[in-house]
């Protein structure tokens, strides 16, 4: 294997020696090379293979546009597919491995879909699937998922940590070349707090990879000053390795800074990434071009690149493409290509200039004009060219430049379109006014001069200016260039996506001209690059095809991300425990005492069942309600939301949250409340109390707790200002558990300090302020979801766990145990009480057996429209019981109900179960259910139809209350 | 994008909760006469291209409801107020309306 270094030059330091991995192979490469160099460096030309054809392919870039040479860097769980060699930075101890091929980059058999690329034409995936089914699933589809498709992603946790952060300038300054230099400078000097990023390792841009001279120095050496002078301004942040990859609304630039991607592991404590919000005043984009490549038959034969990255390779990397080159294009810069290659001792064969009237002076190079390569010869490497005029030259390799597109990208994030100029033969960035200015060649300033010019004008932005200093310009003329149509081989346009120039006509005859259409039929500008490279030679030869202008055919859209986001960088450090925040109740500790099985409920972790022994869900929870009804249990319901509401207008206003009224309730009752929608729907139900006259404590559903605050907040500031109250949620300032059974009273007798607790004294539904164990202040309600004579009782948080152990103790001679929310649920479909599977954002209080509720006195949230006729509709499904006509049978949850003699279809539907328990009480399934006209058809039955897991019982209507219908246990 | 609460200051966006349009007002009778009206406030929508007032919930904040204005094709925000102070300003100008 041949080194193609050079022997001097280059920003790479030669005394290091960086071991690295290709495809198991070791290599040697120094600091300061990508992967891209550093293997180009090793003779490695072959890099990838083509997504569709499996074509071999190299490097064509030295940069983010690069389509081509895509490799899976790292292993384990830190392997990252479809990363871009050539931005890449080498490190030592690199691993990489080459996508695409199988069983191997050299010898690769989904090659053969080259030999049937008649096949794999424009259009391709649509004309597919048109075929038999059949065909497709076994014999298309696992063929080409093998064969096709990118890298694979690790199925292992990533170990890195991935950070966010926010960050504030008055100009941000995008690209620092030198424009972005100039740009920066401006800004600094009048005081400004400016950020300058760039994608780069290392700030500079194309003054890394171009033979430039300003102000009597090196381009290099000038940047270098400017970028210390910048360095030492206390409001100035450097960010290289940074790309901004979106603009968004108010000037939000979102932003990936590369930590630690350039090293083997993270340093302890910092980041891979960083995932920035940047907020700037204004900002600068100073991105630069990109170089077109020229729609030639073999472009993609390894050895084919951008003549400007052959530069780059050269000039920063000190690195030759080949021994000997063929420089092709159709604007001065190829002059300015065969000049450095011929520096570095690069032998150039030709010139081939595809204007016939080129002026520009090819310094002893001999010169072809007025031709143009046809096809590059190869396999794995170019050997030779043949030119549109017959001849014939052996090369190593060819430099292409078809022009330069303005790298306008973020400009048009926001939704503005890029403007055609037909001189400059480029798409010019629109204007998005002062906050987002473009400078440079980002703006199709072509000139050295003009950049820095435009740079120092852009980044004073009308105040204080600075001069631009003097500099050496080379030369630029450009005539189009975009396809040779002479080619006999395969002429690419999407490199990474294998579409070719004459997919682009084929799509336009087939009746996809719409720029947008002919990009999804072809999959031009699809792949991962977005066609940075090849689309606006894709729009030129669509406009060719259909005889329109440039203009009119347009680009296709421009989206974030401008290069590809990792998901690590937008999940940040919220991953796994971290994604959300855990809610514990007071009453946590006590619960795992206590042996519960915990359940996620939205954030809340709630005490699910208390198994004991072997008890499996069913048993444990069947087990506590019959300890619950036969005698006393305590079940946690901390979760529940608490509103504290107090002032004058306190009763007013739960009026009008309300559909039933709160400003009649007695002090030290409690009352249940239904909560409407201002459509009329159910929206939350609850139990209030009042605690003094200007003073209540409201409860809401777990689920709802935030979103009723919400409400709240919203209908008291806006719809109802002129109301004399103040609330405050305290969900996490009590404690509460519901103590229920024959023998609840007995147990929390032992609590009161000084209550008595009777019939009369604590009557069903009274609210009271009380203290217990000798002065803890604590609210204790008779209130019960359960059905049993049962009451609730608060304590500040902090004595939560203390009090339920208290509660525990008291019962233990009447054998307590703690139950959990499954034994609730059971209970409250025993009893018929509605839930969540029945406030479900569909139904009506007279839905739910509630229209008595609903008071015609007052106003309140949803009074109107709940009068509407579709809402008071009697045919409208209501709240009914459902239980199987064989108790051996079982009833599940979202089964439908259907008359007796309906065909099970959806067509027959009738309503669905909306809840079932198994009740130990009854010893059978019982549920409820939502059912056409339910209330009148109570005995009826149906079938109650599970198509999804395939299960048909019968079942009866019934009275919502399975059990003690008499509600004899509540007040016993 | 960055919203001007009035107690907070300048807060970024993802600290409030949007509900839309704050132009329709709730009527003030329950009048059977008065259905339309209640159904133009809880369904109709305009979907103006351009300046809008949006209820905003700075819930991750200091919960006040606020009326923010935005320009819906450009996403300028150009202020904001108190949910309170628009309903007064509102009936101020229904008040003036009458007179
Ligand atoms: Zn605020």
């Amino acid at each position: 294997m041949t080194s193609y270094r050079l022997d001097k030059g280059g920003l790479i330091d030669r005394e290091s020696a960086l071991r690295f991995t290709f495809d198991g192979a070791l290599h040697i490469g120094r600091a300061g090379d990508t992967l891209a160099s550093a293997l180009m460096a090793n003779g490695v030309r072959l890099m990838g293979r083509s997504f569709k054809y499996h074509r071999p392919r190299g490097v064509i870039t030295a940069g983010a546009a690069e389509p081509n040479a895509l490799v899976e860097l790292r292993e384990g769980g830190r392997k990252e597919a479809n990363t871009r060699a050539t931005m890449i930075e080498l490190y030592d101890g690199l691993v990489a491995k080459s996508q695409n091929n199988w069983p191997s980059l050299n010898f690769d058999v989904g090659a053969i879909n080259s030999l049937a690329s008649s096949m794999f034409v424009a259009g391709f995936y649509y004309k597919t699937f048109m075929w038999p089914k059949s065909f497709w699933e076994k014999i298309y589809e696992p063929i080409i998922r093998r064969a096709a498709g990118l890298g694979t992603a690790s199925k292992l946790p990533d170990p890195d940590k991935y950070e966010k952060s926010y960050a504030h300038c008055d100009v941000l300054v995008i690209g620092s070349g030198p424009t972005g230099l100039m740009a920066a400078l401006a800004a600094a000097r009048q005081g400004k707090r400016v950020i300058l990023a760039d994608e780069g390792a290392r700030l500079g841009g194309s003054l890394l990879n171009e033979q430039e001279e300003i102000g009597g120095q090196s381009g290099f050496d000038w940047s270098q000053g400017i970028i210390a002078e910048l360095a030492s301004l206390p409001d100035v942040t450097l960010m290289p390795r940074t790309t901004i990859m979106g603009w968004f609304d108010g000037n939000i630039f979102g932003a990936v800074e590369r930590v630690s991607d350039h090293l083997r592991v993270p340093d302890p404590y910092e980041p891979r990434q960083r995932y920035w919000k940047i907020h700037a005043r204004r900002a600068v984009l100073a991105a630069g071009s990109e170089e077109r490549p020229v729609a030639f038959g073999g472009n993609d034969i390894p050895g084919v690149m951008q003549a400007s990255a052959m530069r780059t390779y050269a000039n920063r990397y000190a690195v030759a493409a080949g021994r000997s080159v063929v420089v092709f294009g159709g604007n001065d810069s190829i002059y300015r290509t065969a000049r450095d290659l011929r520096f570095h001792g690069i032998h150039v064969e030709a010139i081939v200039d595809s204007r016939k009237d080129a002026k520009a002076d090819p310094g002893g190079v001999h010169v072809i004009r007025g031709a143009m390569v046809a096809d590059a010869v190869g396999g794995k490497a170019v050997k030779s060219v043949h030119l549109t005029n017959g001849m014939h030259i052996n090369c190593e390799a060819v430099a292409m430049s078809g022009g330069f597109s303005p790298i306008v990208n973020l400009a048009c994030h926001r939704g503005k379109k890029p403007m055609w100029d037909a001189n400059l033969l480029a798409f010019l960035p629109p204007d998005n006014g002062e906050a987002f200015t473009v400078a440079g060649s980002a703006a199709g300033k072509m000139l050295l001069s003009e950049c820095l010019a435009d740079g120092a004008a852009k980044g004073a932005a009308g105040g204080r200016a600075i001069e631009a200093p003097r500099c050496r310009d080379e030369a630029f003329a450009i005539s189009p260039l975009w396809w040779v149509k002479e080619a006999r081989a395969k002429a690419f346009i999407d490199y990474q996506n294998d579409a070719t120039a004459m997919d682009l006509p084929l799509a336009a005859r087939e009746g996809y001209s719409d720029v947008e259409l002919a990009k999804r039929y072809t999959t031009t500008g699809m792949a991962t690059d977005q066609g940075k490279l090849g689309n606006i030679n894709a729009i030129a030869i669509l406009a060719e095809a259909t005889g329109r202008t440039m203009d009119e055919v347009g680009t296709t859209t421009f989206r974030p991300f401008y290069t590809p986001v990792s998901f690590g960088a937008f999940a940040g450090p919220f991953t796994g425990h971290h994604f959300q925040p855990v809610r514990k109740t007071p009453l946590h500790d006590w619960a795992e005492e206590q042996g519960a099985v915990f359940v996620e409920t939205g954030l809340w972790m709630r005490s699910s069942w208390f198994p004991r022994e072997a008890e499996d869900w069913l048993a444990s929870a069947s087990r506590e309600v019959l300890t619950t009804r036969g005698s006393v249990g305590i079940c946690d319901v901390s979760t529940l939301g608490k509103i504290d509401v107090q002032g004058k207008d306190a009763g007013q206003f739960l009026d009008k949250l309300y559909c039933n009224t709160f400003s009649t309730l007695a002090v030290s009752k409690a009352r249940y409340g239904l909560m409407l929608r201002e459509d009329g729907i159910v929206y939350d139900d609850g139990t209030t109390s009042r605690l003094a006259e200007d003073h209540y404590v409201m409860t809401t559903t777990t689920a709802n707790a935030a979103k009723v605050m919400a409400q709240m907040e919203f209908a008291h500031q806006a719809l109802f200002p002129d109301l004399d109250v103040t609330y405050v949620s305290v969900t996490e300032q009590w404690a509460q558990m519901a103590v229920a059974g024959p023998k609840s009273r007995a147990t929390l007798q032992k609590l009161m300090d000084e209550l008595v607790m009777t019939d009369e004294t604590v009557p069903y539904m009274a609210a009271l302020e009380v203290t217990i164990m000798h002065g803890i202040p604590a609210r204790l309600f008779r209130l019960s979801f359960s059905g049993e004579h049962a009451y609730e009782l608060a304590v500040p948080a902090d004595y939560g766990s203390m009090a339920a152990r208290a509660v525990m103790q008291a019962g233990e001679e009447f054998g307590i145990c703690p139950y959990g929310v499954e034994a609730l649920s059971i209970m409250r479909i025993e009893k018929g009480h509605v839930a969540g599977g029945e406030l479900n954002g569909t139904t009506t209080a007279g839905d739910l057996g509630m229209g008595k509720m609903v008071s015609t006195k007052k106003d309140f949230i949803g009074r109107m429209m709940a009068q509407r006729p579709g809402l008071v509709d009697p045919n409208r499904q209501q709240v009914v019981g459902i239980r199987p006509v064989d108790p051996s049978h079982r009833i599940r949850a979202g089964a439908h109900l259907l008359k007796k003699d309906d065909t099970p279809s959806l067509a027959n539907d009738q309503g669905y179960v909306t809840g079932v328990a198994w009740s130990p009480m009854l010893n059978m399934w019982v549920g409820l259910a939502l059912f056409a006209n339910g209330r009148a058809r109570h005995g009826e039955v149906v079938q109650v139809w599970d198509g999804l897991r395939g299960h048909l019982v019968l079942g009866e209507i019934c009275d919502p209350v399975h059990f003690d219908k008499e509600n004899k246990r509540l007040h016993a | 994008m960055l919203i001007p609460c009035p107690h907070c200051g300048t807060r970024p966006v993802e600290e409030f909760t949007f509900l839309g349009d704050a132009a329709p007002t709730r009527p003030t009778t329950n009048d059977p006469s008065s259905m339309e009206a209640w159904y133009e406030y809880v369904y109709l929508r305009n979907n103006p291209r351009g300046t809008i007032d949006e209820y905003a919930h700075h819930s991750g904040g200091c919960r006040a409801w606020l009326v923010v204005q935005r320009n819906t094709e450009t996403h300028e925000v150009y202020g904001a107020v108190t949910a309170r102070a628009f309903a007064s300003r509102k009936e101020a100008v229904a008040k003036g309306e009458q007179a």
